[in-house]
């Protein structure tokens, strides 16, 4: 045994005979503040300098609050359609074998390692007037590069994979006595979708879609091509820091950025809590 | 399996004829598009577009501050999960929520966080400026930037992982006398090794790709601080087309290797499907 147990002694819960305790937690500490929370600190401070009147100040003009808007219905009508799409291609990687199916699986996690930049003028030239989607949908009315539509595109594009990546698991684990049990006692296909496979299935799809809301609504790179970008119309917030930042207006710039850290981060919270609940539940059961 | 009647043959086949035609729509054809615009001009302007001056400095510049961003966020991702997984210590869970906090920041915003910190207005920046060493609108900003957005990537791959084998053979190792270094060499970084490959694929992935928070710092000057995304932004703009998707064409193709690396890391040494059932399991 070693004589010696590490200095930090204190914080430890239970002794260890494994070394480097106080140096792997200490780096981890100063790297992490040196990264991630002495920096975010500095905004905070600057966005909320002015006190409260300040920070509703910078935050309250028009241009500001329809940015504000627009990021947060259009990212919300985002979250929507990735977990539409997402469920659907998790239950089918999930339950189905076909030809194909690990290319499927594989392309499932492009808008992840597609860098944003990219994303965004190839998807940008798709939907547009002469692009290869856009020719079919423009004779009809139907304009999405450029409009409202067209960030809520781009914001699914990144939102999908953390819908697919959060519930496939669940439903490759899942029991399938409890739907045959179903199925046996005379309920329909649809009922045992209702009311036994969504139950289950409900709280990674919710984690799944408010990742993938998160994700939306801080968006930057996919969505400026498409957008347009017209102040008040398809401006995002993102977009509105970069602009405010290039005109030297460093208060308005962390004033908003502090409103959609306060969303991301109040997001990344609830998701915790619930996980967490849904381990001591698990337990419980366990 | 159960028989099928034909009502849900008849489901199943919609299904999968349905999720194939979104991924495809969805997912494939901007990728396809990426290499029909880069081609659209002929392979001559392709190939002069890559070799330009631009685009090859870009390059450059996109692969140094990946070789420096993803080595230190393994360093910290060894030192992290080793500390997590190993210690039982208080505010170990407020630690990990720590850990996943620039997942959920906006890259813009990452990107004004350090202007805030190391700008001219910011706390350092006046200092740093009287000693002439510049962070942002320089190459030190893009790296700082690029490890931020990358800064959990290895460490959430390493954490399930190792808690998932637990701590035995390191203890076994130290009761019989080796070294720390020896611990560490001989049996943690074996066992992790697939593990931590995979996620410094992701982090040099992203390193390689990241576009907002790089472009809030990066001052946007040709031939010294224009990483690749960065060159794909400006020649867009200047209705280069060629240009900019040449430049996307090489990020796509780094973007289809992650994935078949990571494919292929999955079936072979099936890290991931372990660390993913542990994480349900914990």
């Amino acid at each position: 045994m070693p004589a010696r147990f590490p200095r930090t002694l204190s914080l430890l819960r239970r002794p260890s005979p494994l070394p480097g305790f106080g140096l792997s937690l200490g780096f981890t500490v100063a790297y992490l503040s040196a990264i991630v929370l002495i920096p975010l600190a500095a905004i905070l401070l600057r966005g909320l300098k002015g006190g409260w009147a300040g920070f509703t100040h910078a935050i309250g003009t028009p241009r500001v609050l329809a940015a504000c808007q627009i990021t947060v219905e259009s990212a919300l009508l985002a979250a929507l359609l990735s977990a539409i799409f997402g469920f659907l291609v998790a239950w089918v990687l999930a339950r189905y074998r076909f030809p194909g199916r690990s290319i499927v699986d594989a392309l499932i996690d492009l808008p992840f390692a597609l860098p944003t930049a990219v994303a965004g003028i190839s998807l940008t030239t798709l939907y547009t007037e002469s692009g290869w989607v856009g020719r079919f949908l423009e004779p009809h009315g139907i304009h999405i590069a450029f409009t409202r539509w067209g960030i809520v595109l781009a914001m699914s594009f990144v939102g999908s994979p953390f819908v697919v990546r959060t519930v496939q698991p669940v439903l490759e684990d899942l029991d399938r006595s409890m739907e045959e049990a179903a199925s046996s006692l005379g309920a329909s296909s649809w009922q045992i979708f209702a009311r036994v496979l969504l139950p289950v299935c409900l709280p990674a799809l919710v984690t799944g879609t408010a990742l993938a809301f998160a994700r939306a609504a801080g968006e930057y790179g996919s969505v400026i091509f498409i957008a347009g970008n017209m102040p008040m119309k398809t401006e995002i917030a993102a977009l509105l820091i970069v602009t405010k930042l290039e005109e030297y207006d460093y208060t308005g710039a962390a004033a908003i950025a502090v409103a959609m850290l306060v969303l991301s981060l109040t997001i990344m919270l609830a998701l915790n809590v619930l996980q967490s609940r849904i381990q001591r539940r698990e337990g419980k059961r366990g | 399996m159960t028989r099928q009647t034909p009502s849900e043959r008849l489901a199943r086949a919609t299904l999968i004829v349905l999720a194939c035609l979104l991924t495809g729509l969805f997912l494939i054809l901007p990728l396809v598009t990426v290499f029909a615009q880069a081609f659209a001009q002929g392979w001559k302007l392709y190939l002069a577009a890559i070799h330009s001056p631009d685009v090859l400095s870009a390059l450059k510049l996109t692969l140094v501050v990946a070789a420096v961003a993803v080595p230190l966020n393994v360093v910290f991702g060894i030192a992290a999960s080793w500390a997590i997984t190993r210690f039982d210590f208080h505010g170990k869970q407020l630690l990990v929520t720590l850990i996943d906090i620039p997942l959920a920041v906006s890259p813009v915003v990452a990107g004004l966080m350090y202007v805030e910190v190391f700008g001219l207005h910011g706390w350092l920046g006046p200092w740093l400026d009287a000693h002439n060493f510049h962070i942002i609108f320089a190459v030190p900003g893009i790296v700082l930037a690029t490890v931020f957005v990358t800064f959990p990537f290895v460490a959430r791959e390493l954490i399930p992982f190792m808690q998932a084998q637990g701590s035995d053979e390191e203890e076994a190792a130290v009761v019989l006398g080796a070294n720390p270094f020896s611990v560490f060499w001989r049996v943690t970084l074996p066992n992790i090794k697939w593990a931590l490959l995979y996620g410094a694929i992701l982090a040099a992935s992203r390193s390689i790709g990241e576009f907002g928070a790089v472009s809030v710092l990066s001052g946007h000057i040709r031939g010294r601080t224009t990483t690749l995304p960065l060159e794909v932004e400006m020649a867009y703009n200047e209705y280069n087309f060629t240009a900019a998707f040449a430049a996307a064409s090489l990020l796509t193709l780094a973007a289809i290797l992650t994935l078949t690396v990571k494919k292929i890391l999955e079936s072979t040494s099936g890290i991931h499907a372990h660390a993913e059932r542990e994480k349900d399991a914990a």
